[in-house]
């Protein structure tokens, strides 16, 4: 099967601090990888380290067999909203999602109609396709992140980065992207996903990797565990192999 | 009632006009949206120093002006790194030093304190083939980069994290912004005044904010409304013997207010 994601013994310190200590799992095409851990335990932490937005101290990520940089084309990013974005912003959900066909059509260059196409297919995946000028700051909180889960698609990405993408979503929406989500990953996206919501997580993942309340890392493939056996993992009331 | 264009120095300080409402609303949507508006301020009272030293030593003062602007934004970004936490420190830092030197520096102005003061309000009669030459070069130097650069800019504007992780060139697209900033800011010190101009890069496209319905919209708006104030407010000065610049701003304060007032019925 295709690796798409190798991290090896990856470790991380914020001033002295170690967030992220040896820190060992892969991926394949089609794997839904499930981030799970308290706040502050280095989650997003770890998104960032894969792409590129923070340095590590020692270890190895390789995404499709190489370096972040050379993977840019292929990964998409859907940050966690309340973060990423100012609601006063006057754009379109157009402007929005069409700004990530950068690394299609690079530096000086105009969008073009194939470009458009695949904007509309994109604002029908996510079913926003009534909203294509409206401001995206007058959308309800669900709607702002299919908007920007469109943005990340709309690159046409092998695997997908999402922080916390239902935080400040009402509960109906959580259901309806979780849904979009998951059919995303059955078409084959492989996805890397953290969560508060540890079942909803877990029902949607085949791979978790659980930060420990003893500080500790455990990557397991979830092919049998139950969400009981996630919350003892998580409490440290057993170990489990790496997977 | 005088004939305004009789006069070759209102058909100069209107070319001038319109470049500068052109494509103060280019550079400001930058900032503004960048919630950055204050480096208008610190580069505009750097630029005053810098008209203070060419003034001084005799050379042109937009020429002194530019390098003093350019030299401020440079700094900003310095002490923005050094602060990363307290960006708003870094204007402030900027823009005392700005009005220190110019403090200073002037005292050393043996002939022309009025000209300084010309600068400061900003001045339709006295403006020379050399500004004239720059403000044209300058304002195809913006219309270039904002037509070359829109959506990288909008991308960068939006969300620089994401661009950033597109690909997007973000710190030389951003050093380039700043640069041009500090140039707009000090060639447009002629008409409008350094201590007026950054609010002609911000008040155009708040008004503008107000009712666009995009971000292309906003920037169209905002160019419109800036070319209103100004040719408005250059005709007005005219006939009414008021400051330009003073005249401009307060055109765009009360449209701004009136658009507020509109909106919240």
């Amino acid at each position: 099967m295709k690796e798409i994601v190798k991290v090896e013994h990856l470790t991380f310190e914020y001033s002295d601090a170690a967030v992220l200590r040896d820190v060992t799992f892969t991926l394949n095409k089609g794997d839904f990888l499930g981030i799970i851990g308290a706040n502050g335990a280095g989650k997003s932490t770890l998104i960032k380290l894969m792409l590129g937005m923070l340095q590590y101290d020692s270890g190895s990520i390789e995404l499709f067999g190489g370096s972040i940089k050379d993977a840019r084309a292929k990964i998409g990013y859907v940050a966690q909203k309340a973060a990423s974005f100012n609601s006063s912003f006057p754009a379109t959900v157009r402007e929005v999602v069409m700004s990530n066909l950068y690394p299609k059509t690079g530096l000086f260059k105009r969008y073009k109609k194939e470009h458009e196409q695949r904007f509309q297919a994109v604002l029908e995946q996510v079913g926003m396709e009534d909203y294509a000028d409206r401001l995206i700051g007058k959308l309800s909180g669900g709607q702002q992140q299919r908007v920007f889960i469109a943005r990340a698609l709309i690159g046409e990405p092998e695997l997908l980065f999402m922080d916390e993408p239902t935080v400040g979503v009402d509960a109906q929406s959580v259901h309806s992207i979780m849904r979009l989500i998951k059919k995303l990953n059955n078409n084959g996206l492989t996805i890397i996903m953290t969560n508060h919501d540890t079942p909803t997580l877990v029902e949607a993942s085949n791979k978790l990797l659980i930060f420990c309340e003893h500080g500790y890392e455990e990557f397991v493939t979830r092919a049998d565990l139950s969400l009981e056996d996630v919350s003892d993992i998580f409490a440290g009331k057993r170990r489990h192999h790496h997977g | 009632m005088d004939n305004i264009f009789a006069y070759a120095f209102m058909q100069r300080a209107f070319i001038v006009a319109v470049l500068i409402a052109l494509i103060a609303p280019c550079i400001g949507i930058t900032i503004v949206l960048k919630r950055l508006s204050a480096i208008g301020d610190a580069a505009s009272h750097s630029a005053l120093a810098g008209i203070a030293f060419g003034l001084v030593i005799g050379i042109n003062p937009i020429l002194g002006a530019v390098i003093f602007a350019v030299a401020a934004v440079i700094g900003i970004e310095g002490f923005r790194k050094k602060f990363s936490r307290y960006p708003e420190i870094a204007t402030v830092v900027v823009m005392s030093a700005g009005i220190g030197l110019t403090a200073v520096i002037s005292g050393f102005i043996t002939d022309g304190s009025e000209n300084l003061n010309s600068f400061m309000f900003g001045s339709i009669v006295a403006i020379s083939d050399f500004e004239l030459y720059m403000t044209i070069a300058l304002a195809a130097s913006v219309l270039i980069v904002t037509m070359l650069l829109y959506k990288e800019i909008f991308f960068i504007t939006f969300d620089e994290p994401a661009a950033k992780l597109a690909g997007v060139p973000v710190k030389s697209i951003n050093l380039v912004i700043m640069l041009l900033t500090a140039i707009t800011v000090s060639v447009a010190s002629r008409v409008v005044g350094a201590l007026m101009i950054s609010s002609l890069l911000v008040i155009p496209v708040a008004a503008a904010m107000l009712i666009a319905k995009s971000y292309k919209h906003t920037l169209v708006i905002s160019i419109i409304l800036a070319e209103a104030f100004t040719l408005i407010g250059l005709v007005l000065s005219f006939y009414l013997n008021l400051r330009p610049g003073g005249t401009i701003v307060l055109l765009g304060v009360i449209t701004l207010i009136l658009l507020m007032f509109v909106k919240n019925k």
